[in-house]
């Protein structure tokens, strides 16, 4: 079971007071767009052996949503971020480079 | 309002500490800006200091506790609340704001007695030996979100949601049990 | 025969005496006797029977691993099957039953199948009980049931309590051993937050049996002054009876401590399960002894040697008068010095290795004890009981060369680290040929939250097997006798031919013998993880702790490959049996799970309502009178809320408050209509799709003020919605003004239903509740009766209706003061099915039945409620998809029995031929069907492949059995279709 830390309030704490919500940093596709876009959006979604961004909202806490950057293989927890971004930030990419130099960040 | 009943109507147990539901209490969620000039002067005005992260300071008139990055928690009377959010409602009109009286909706307990730290163990994964007096903790209660405090010497405050007031009752009732005791002391590092 | 010696016994405290029973016969322990030690105390050598074949078992270990000696403790509700003797402490009155035989432990039919075991190979069920068919289920399947099986089924609730805890710290050392001892205090030195847990009752491990010096001290005084600095250390929490039984992601540990199981029937918890999260953990687990592979090494009085010296040490058990000891290893000869010791007789040590001349050899030799060797054990005589050995050589095929009596065997194939914790996680092995062993890799530790090492590994867990090896881990200074080599030994002898491999035991508890798994490595099984499952070897209650190493080995062996090619099996938490009592702990009867109550609760309790489970509340589905049905019961609700007046408890209602400047805007992207052109006062119906189109929740909106909206969900939806809300807002729109309030519970909300609604909240005055002062889908507040009131002109059932929002902690107040004023009215209670029949009667759908996840508004003919003029909602984009836009989706209609009958739950419309699968082809199904008391007959809701265009047509839909049940084709408003009632 995971620890993780709200980068919101601050709190580490275990996995059981948060909810999972899924991959990060999906761009929304409205009624204007295109199959594909609209298919990518609603259905496509990544499945690394490895470096992951994902949603947690700490829900039994403040009820805040954040994103974690986590190896899906060895569990590690590179960091946290606050949800209103649309891409991890820059140092966050670089320890994770650090730590995992053969990992490429994608667009 | 005379008729007027808190979840528990105020039920106690005596168990190797006490918990009891603690009647009637106004609370308001307010949600703003919390650096919010206009905000900070409108509880100042009640007399409440801002909160930092994580606290709950305790002022003449109840308590402030932060509860997220845009929202707090303000405790105080219950024949008060309600005024209370009317007052600060006006102070707020030009800013973004929502101040919603929720003393209905909740349900407070009072856990106390030296082995208080122990019911709390049973129940919630959060650290209770690491939360300093003066801080909230928002965690998860068996089942239920719960979040508590440092009351007072040998006193944990805990407040869930008024329907599962009885649940959570239940909990601290059978978790207090004489002769279930976690420690002979009150916390393993005391 | 085993017996008890008239002095010493570390343990055990001979002033007081403990009475216990074994198949009802009294017999006697000690307070610090273990149920094993007590039975061998009392003569008891052989404890029950194997799982298989039925043959007579004895104590083998004096720990965990004991594979034979289980029993039943307890009685009726308080038995427990399969209880380990080894490890179960001893307490006064405690009933013990041997398992696995009829009708008695001595004499057992079932022993039967000890001469058939070359009939009885590992895979007989599976090539055995192959045909025919119809014979699995009628006649092989009951007898294995029958036959299979360790102890029996306490057939009554337990009646005892569990609970969970959870503890934090820095590090947690598991393992009271002196590794532990040692590893605790260098941390909790160093100021550490740090939990030392053992799962015995005593601390020092093996070290006060086998001896020894620490930093100077004789070893027990070392313990006994490292413990009471550790006891003296704010910072450190010590606990026994504490088994650590799993590591887990992220520093989480489960253990399990035993508080009450000695104490059966106290006020107590038996059980207290810790949840453990520690930032580091460290294993001083130990090792546990190999047992050696020769015939009949599992008749009773064959044991572990460092079990015969435990039992001897410990609790002053003489285990046989004569021991012989089987080894290839030395540290085997300190069984024969505590023997010596006690007065005891030693008549041979029989070691596998060529020669012996370590310095516990030479000692045991200076005393005059016979050193047999480059011998072996050919086999094992006697059969409830050993009665002596046959010798031959090691490398041979088992001649015998001499026999030798005796009635205790004790042997040693060589020892294994406990490596269960470091492996849970993902800690990998080393093989360790000098040793033969696994032991973990330092190189490849579980990995914590940070990515670095999270478990660490120290004393015999680690591979130190002796004391100075141990110590000098923990940077102490420390003496033990030095040890020579040991030769690994898989089968003794080495040539044994099938005769004794067939005697040759690897895993006792589930009787799997060298043969077995021999034979399934020439039957093709080269994972050592199918032989596992092919042979059951280490699948029993005692997950191989004894069997594991041994049946790898042979495995090795038989496929012609070196032992960490064939590797290990996976090592899966818990490292012990734990109660399942303890997993449930408090969440079990009324805590089984929250149930909510709304603030009138009470007063449906006391009318012995009937409940019907929505989420987590419990709400009133009818309120039967004495002698009424529910059936009868929900027909007079309805008819009396039609013509007269009802109250429903609707709190459970979701109240969501949304306010903010970008409120309106943010309202239209989440409901399918428009809510920003909603004037203040008015309320509006609104529904909400997710991202697919589907319809997902519906309810109310009130607007409140300029820039806040009330918006009501459905019971089941309130949180679900207001953290939908929350993502949104958080997520995607993060710069939009707009901040939420879930208010549901803050409010007791009643709906006052039926033409005389408006009499009775007349009646509580101080609200002008007219047409005109609030007409219909508008709402009010102020002062009703003396209760603060927000009161909603909204109706779900097609009646004039009102539904009044107080403080909750008003509820029950208003809710009996509508009960007192409405007396003459005929004011009645409804419950949740009266509500649903009659908005079925007015067409409306409900979330959940008519909706499933995969149905649209659309669907539903609300194209009313989906605004064409916003350019985006949540689910529009979805909702353009080709399959959403197939005219050939099945749309929402009326149903009327043509025999006014009620359409089965669930039942489809069968359409002509069948699909690709075969199945039937189906052309609607109902979504909702009830007996309308209104109407006078059943009434669904369904959809059907172009229904709305067959109006009046009839079909066909599923009855009970093969009946077929025919209904018209109609509008789904059954009731008052222009809306004249609701709106007076």
């Amino acid at each position: 079971m995971l620890t993780l830390t709200c980068p919101c309030c601050g709190i580490t704490a275990e996995e059981t007071e948060f909810a999972p919500g899924g991959e990060a940093h999906l761009k929304r596709f409205g009624p204007d767009s295109s199959d594909a876009d609209f298919e990518g959006y609603l259905f496509a979604r990544k499945n690394p052996k490895g470096v992951h961004f994902e949603r947690w909202r700490h829900a039994y806490g403040c009820g805040k949503w954040f994103l974690a950057a986590r190896c899906t293989a060895t569990l590690e927890v590179f960091g946290t971020y606050a949800a209103q971004t649309h891409k991890p930030p820059a140092d966050l990419i670089k320890k994770i480079k650090a730590k995992r130099p053969e990992w490429e960040p994608q667009a | 309002m005379s008729d007027a009943v808190s979840a528990l109507q105020g039920a106690t147990h005596e168990g190797f500490v006490t918990v009891a539901e603690a009647g009637l209490v106004g609370m308001l969620s307010i949600r703003c800006d919390l650096t919010s000039k206009t905000l900070l002067k409108a509880l100042k005005a009640h007399g409440f200091p801002k909160p930092e992260p994580r606290q709950i300071v305790e002022a003449e008139s109840g308590a402030l506790a932060w509860m997220s990055p845009d929202e707090l928690l303000l405790i105080c009377d219950h024949a008060q609340a309600a005024q209370l959010a009317r007052t600060l409602s006006e102070a707020l009109e030009k800013t973004h704001a929502l101040i919603g009286n929720v003393s209905d909706a909740r349900a407070l307990f009072r856990i106390q007695g030296a082995k208080s730290d122990q019911v709390i163990m049973k129940l919630c994964p959060a650290d209770i030996a690491a939360l300093p007096t003066g801080e909230m903790r928002r965690t998860r209660l068996a089942q239920v979100p719960a979040a508590f405090w440092r009351s007072g010497p040998n006193e944990i405050s805990l407040i869930c949601f008024r329907s599962v007031a009885s649940y959570v009752m239940g909990l601290l009732e059978i978790s207090a049990r004489p002769g279930s005791e976690l420690f002979e002391t009150a916390s393993p590092s005391s | 025969m085993s017996t008890r010696l008239s002095k010493g016994g570390r343990l055990i405290d001979r002033a007081k005496r403990l009475n216990f029973t074994f198949n009802g016969k009294p017999m006697q322990g000690y307070e610090g006797d273990t149920l094993a030690s007590a039975l061998l105390g009392a003569g008891q050598v052989m404890v029950g029977r194997s799982f298989k074949y039925h043959r007579p078992r004895g104590i083998m270990a004096s720990g965990v691993e004991e594979p034979n000696a289980l029993v039943g403790l307890g009685r009726n509700a308080r038995f427990e099957p399969d209880q380990r003797t080894t490890t179960t402490e001893l307490f006064e009155g405690a009933e013990t039953r041997s398992q696995n035989h009829w009708p008695s432990l001595e004499f057992d039919v079932g022993e039967i199948n000890d001469a058939f075991y070359k009939f009885l190979p590992a895979g007989f069920y599976y090539k055995t009980f192959m045909a025919p068919q119809a014979a699995w289920k009628h006649l092989f399947e009951p007898i294995i049931r029958k036959s299979a099986g360790l102890g029996g089924v306490p057939k009554e609730a337990d009646p005892d309590r569990y609970e969970q805890a959870y503890a934090h710290c820095d590090v947690l050392v598991v393992g009271g051993g002196v590794a532990g001892l040692a590893a605790a205090l260098r941390e909790g030195r160093a100021g550490k937050r740090v939990w030392l847990v053992e799962q015995s009752a005593y601390w020092g491990g093996r070290t006060p049996v086998d001896g020894g010096q620490i930093d100077g001290f004789e070893a027990c005084d070392w313990i006994k002054t490292t413990l009471q600095e550790l006891e003296s250390m704010e910072n450190v929490t010590l606990r026994t009876r504490l088994m650590a039984a799993g590591q887990y992601d992220h520093g989480y540990v489960i253990g399990l401590e035993s508080v009450g199981d000695t104490r059966p029937g106290a006020d107590l918890p038996r059980h207290r399960l810790w949840r453990i999260r520690a930032g580091r953990t460290i294993t001083a687990t130990g090792a546990i002894e190999r047992p050696l592979a020769f015939a009949g090494n599992d008749v009773p009085g064959v044991m572990l040697a460092s079990a015969v010296r435990d039992y001897v040490a410990n609790w002053a058990v003489s285990p046989g008068d004569r021991t012989v000891i089987v080894t290839n290893n030395d540290d085997a000869y300190r069984t024969a010095l505590a023997l010596l010791d006690a007065g005891l007789s030693v008549p041979a040590i029989v070691d596998a290795r060529e020669t012996s001349h370590g310095a516990l050899p030479q000692e045991v030799k200076a005393r005059g004890v016979r050193v047999l060797e480059g011998r072996a054990v050919a086999k094992v005589l006697g059969r409830q009981q050993v009665s002596g050995v046959e010798i031959c050589t090691q490398a041979g095929e088992g001649g015998a060369i001499e026999t030798i009596d005796c009635d205790c065997v004790a042997m040693s194939g060589g020892w294994s680290p406990v490596v269960h914790l470091w492996s849970h996680c993902g800690g990998k092995l080393i093989w360790d040929a000098g040793q033969a062993m696994f032991r973990p890799d330092p190189e490849r530790p579980p990995l914590g939250a940070d990515g670095t090492a999270m478990v660490q590994v120290v004393g015999a867990a680690n591979g130190d097997l002796t004391l100075a090896a141990v110590m000098g881990g923990a940077g102490l200074g420390a003496c033990s006798s030095d040890e020579a080599a040991m030769m690994p030994v898989w089968q003794m002898p080495a040539g044994a031919p099938p005769a004794l491999r067939f005697k040759s035991f690897l895993d006792f508890q589930n009787d799997v013998k060298v043969s077995d798994v021999q034979l399934a490595a020439r039957e093709g099984y080269e994972s050592v993880e199918h032989t596992k499952r092919y042979t059951t070897l280490g699948m029993a209650t005692d997950q191989g702790k004894l069997s594991n190493i041994n049946g790898l080995a042979v495995l090795s062996d038989a496929l012609g490959q070196p032992i960490p090619a064939t590797g290990t099996t996976t090592f899966r938490p818990p490292y012990t049996p734990i109660s399942l009592g303890a997993i449930t702990a408090e969440a079990k009867g009324p805590l089984f799970q929250p149930l909510r109550r709304t603030p009138m609760q009470s007063w449906h309790e006391a009318r012995h309502a009937h409940w019907e489970p929505v989420g987590q509340w419990r709400r009133p589905y009818c309120y039967p009178k004495a002698g009424e049905s529910h059936r009868e019961a929900v027909n007079r609700e309805i008819t009396n809320t039609r013509s007269n007046v009802g109250l429903l408890d609707a709190s459970t209602l979701g109240k969501i408050v949304v306010k903010g400047p970008d409120a309106g805007r943010f309202l239209d992207m989440l409901y399918t209509n428009m809510m920003s052109t909603l004037p203040v006062g008015k309320c509006r119906y609104g529904l909400m799709c997710n991202e697919n189109g589907f319809l997902m929740d519906d309810g109310v909106v009130a607007r409140l003020s300029d820039d806040s909206w009330l918006c009501h969900t459905t019971s089941g939806g309130a949180d679900r919605i207001h953290s939908w809300m929350e993502d949104w807002l958080q997520c995607e729109w993060w710069d939009w003004k707009v901040y939420t309030a879930n208010l549901t519970e803050q409010f007791a909300q009643i709906a006052v239903v039926g033409p005389k609604a408006r009499q009775l909240l007349e009646r509580l005055g101080g609200m002008d509740l007219s047409k005109e002062a609030l007409p219909f889908m508008q709402w009010l507040e102020g002062r009703l009766g003396g209760f603060d009131a927000r009161i909603f002109r909204i109706s779900f059932s097609g009646e004039l209706s009102y539904e009044i929002a107080v403080p909750a902690s008003q509820g029950l107040a208003l809710w009996e003061k509508l009960v007192a004023e409405g007396k003459d009215l005929g004011v009645m209670p409804y419950g949740t099915e009266a509500l649903h029949v009659m908005r079925a009667e007015k067409g409306f759908i409900m979330i959940g039945d008519e909706t499933d996840g995969t149905v649209i508004p659309q669907d539903l003919g609300l194209n009313w409620a989906i605004s064409k003029k916003k350019s985006d909602y949540l689910g529009k984009r979805a909702q353009q998809r080709p399959h959403m836009t197939d005219p050939n989706r099945w749309k929402l209609v009326g149903l009327e029995t043509l025999d006014g009958s009620v359409i089965p739950d669930g039942s489809h419309a069968p359409a002509d031929g069948y699909n690709a699968n075969g199945q039937r082809n189906t052309q609607g199904r109902v979504t909702s069907t009830y007996y309308s008391p209104t109407i006078g007959k059943g009434i669904a809701m369904g959809l059907v492949l172009h229904g709305p265009d067959r109006m009046g047509e009839v079909i066909e839909f599923t009855g009970e059995g093969d009946a077929m049940v025919k209904a018209r084709i109609t509008d789904p408003v059954f009731y008052d279709k222009d809306g004249e009632k609701q709106n007076v």
